[in-house]
């Protein structure tokens, strides 16, 4: 076969070719990305590799809690808090009840704050498990995620043990918990403290020193202290910053100031630091649960508050007081004094905070949640602009951002 | 540990009659002042060399719809790492002039916040770079959280339904 030859009038001279115009590409990550872990959008400008700039979309699953709180009697703006931070949703629960207790001013008996401490420890765990365990799936390590499945497992058999409920808690009540901890519920969190840190371990000799991973994570989407106070970072992502500023050591909440443990600090902000701080408060976590276990007072799981806290069924049936008081808590007739109060607690993601005013009514006149993910989420852009996007989906993966609690 | 007495007469001292209605509510140190002064108070705490009150924790609005000349307000809470303290602002403003400076040159934080506020309650932050609704829908032509807007009352009778009556 004869070689084709290009006819001269087919080769397009310089002057005829159109001029090279540099264009960004426009990339749309999310709303169902898988790696977004959730339901929110992230539209990246993108240079070739590099991401130039990036804007979020969110609210796909906004569902007004605030404005559904504003109807409800306050025993049942407890599932509405469930469903924000679902990896944990316990401690949401425990500060909305705590905010409550502190708006009428009861006191919660010591065993009632030592359950509630172990349980929010417990979920603390499963917070940070599920974000380091997904980190390493989103890098590539399928197989330590699958390990530590089974012990999340093992924590929502605790849940389910204590409340009834895995993901969406709505654990204990206004005044205490809604009962004392079974024996069962004690052999399981006995088992869980022996059995749990084998795994941790594990999990920690796969990823934490695998030069893969840490190639992958050391200097990724870094940012430095000063950015990451301006952005209202808090929790494991502001200690990775640099910062040892914990809740539950500031302003110590249903008993902290009674256990030892101490609070990891990271130094650049990256997301191998964010891996390393979340890693090491799971052991302190651990720490904090063996210690409440052990040293569990005996007594009342619940305040002496008649007004507020649901009588024992028995009591119902025979006492004419308990019936009217059942009556009344159920009906949400409870009655509030006026006031506002703030109060914070150590989310899985940070300061989770409830902005509570109350005009005296049966529903709170005006309820905002102060959600740790919505606040520092914005810094996403920021942080990884000029890095490639594999390595901003890294870096959202290790903030943790829980679409229920970006969007309330 | 910084008291709430030293800060309020700082404030006092600095801002006169501009800021007011001092409270305590559950011990946390609560005033009020006007529109024209926010931007400065929120940056005189900030800048201050003891109280360094640098961190702007929660940003949102409330709607009095019998406030006469103040139906909403603004409420920023704010936290000092150092002295571990507490503070509350409010501001007032009343629907006919529904503006409140922004504080996003202080705090990259109060983006989103400010945007959020705007959304439920249509506070118009000026100087904001991009107020948009951010939970919401853009379409939307109402502003949600205002109290004009009740949820269904849960003890209404007017409704009959044979089957899920209520």
């Amino acid at each position: 076969m004869a070689d084709i030859e290009l006819l001269p009038h087919n080769v397009p001279s310089n002057s005829e070719l159109p001029e090279l115009v540099e264009e960004l590409t426009t990339l749309n990550l999310g709303p169902t990305h898988p790696a977004t872990h959730g339901i929110f959008q992230n539209i990246l400008k993108m240079d070739g590799e590099k991401i130039v700039s990036g804007e979020q979309t969110i609210g796909y699953i906004h569902r007004a809690f605030e404005k559904i709180a504003e109807r409800r009697p306050f025993y049942q703006i407890t599932t509405l808090t469930d469903r924000m931070n679902y990896c944990s949703s316990p401690i949401n629960n425990f500060g909305w009840h705590m905010t409550v207790e502190k708006l009428l001013q009861i006191e919660v008996p010591k065993r009632a704050q030592y359950i509630r401490v172990i349980m929010m420890e417990l979920a603390r765990i499963s917070d940070h498990l599920i974000c380091n365990s997904i980190l390493g799936v989103d890098t590539g390590a399928f197989s330590g995620f699958l390990y530590v499945m089974q012990k999340r497992e093992d924590i929502y058999e605790i849940y389910e043990e204590v409340c009834g409920a895995r993901l969406t808690t709505n654990m204990g009540r206004i005044g205490g918990m809604e009962r004392d901890l079974s024996t069962t519920a004690i052999r399981k969190i006995r088992e869980f403290i022996k059995t749990f840190p084998p795994v941790l371990k594990e999990f920690e000799q796969l990823m934490s020193r695998n030069r893969i991973f840490m190639d992958r994570t050391i200097n990724v989407g870094p940012i430095s202290l000063e950015r990451a106070l301006s952005y209202g970072f808090t929790g494991p992502n502001l200690r990775a910053a640099g910062l040892d500023y914990d809740v539950r050591v500031m302003n110590p909440y249903s008993s902290y100031e009674d256990f030892e443990f101490d609070i990891p600090v990271g130094q650049s902000g990256d997301t191998f630091d964010r891996y390393n701080v979340r890693i090491e408060e799971m052991w302190q976590s651990l720490k904090i649960v063996e210690q409440a276990l052990n040293n569990l007072p005996e007594g009342p799981y619940y305040a002496d508050a008649p007004e507020y806290y649901l009588p024992p069924k028995k009591e119902v049936y025979s006492n004419m007081e308990a019936l009217i008081y059942h009556f009344k808590i159920v009906m949400g007739e409870i009655d509030a004094p006026q006031g506002e109060v703030y109060h914070a607690v150590e989310g899985g993601n940070g300061e989770l905070g409830f902005y509570l005013i109350s005009d005296g009514g049966r529903a709170p006149y005006r309820l905002h949640f102060r959600r740790p993910s919505f606040i520092y989420y914005q810094a996403f852009p920021e942080m990884c602009k000029g890095s490639t996007l594999s390595d901003a989906i890294l870096t959202m993966s290790s903030l943790n951002v829980i679409a229920g609690e970006l969007d309330a | 540990m910084l008291s709430n007495q030293e800060v309020a007469e700082e404030l006092l001292g600095k801002f006169g009659d501009q800021v007011y209605d001092f409270e305590e509510p559950y011990g946390l140190l609560t005033l009020s002042t006007t529109r024209e002064e926010i931007i400065s108070i929120l940056e005189f705490l900030n800048k201050h060399k003891n109280y360094q009150i640098s961190f702007l924790t929660d940003l949102t609005g409330v709607h009095y719809p019998d406030g006469k000349e103040r139906e909403f307000m603004v409420v920023y809470h704010l936290h000092s790492f150092v002295h571990n303290f507490r503070i509350r602002l409010k501001v007032f403003i009343s629907e006919a002039d529904i503006h409140v400076p922004t504080a996003t040159g202080l705090y990259a934080s109060a983006n989103w916040m400010e945007r959020e506020t705007y959304d439920f309650y249509g506070i118009l932050f000026d100087g904001h770079p991009d107020l948009r609704r951010i939970l919401n829908i853009e379409e939307m032509d109402y502003f949600p959280m205002r109290k004009e807007y009740p949820l269904e009352d849960a003890t209404r009778e007017d409704k009959s339904d044979a089957l899920f009556g209520r």
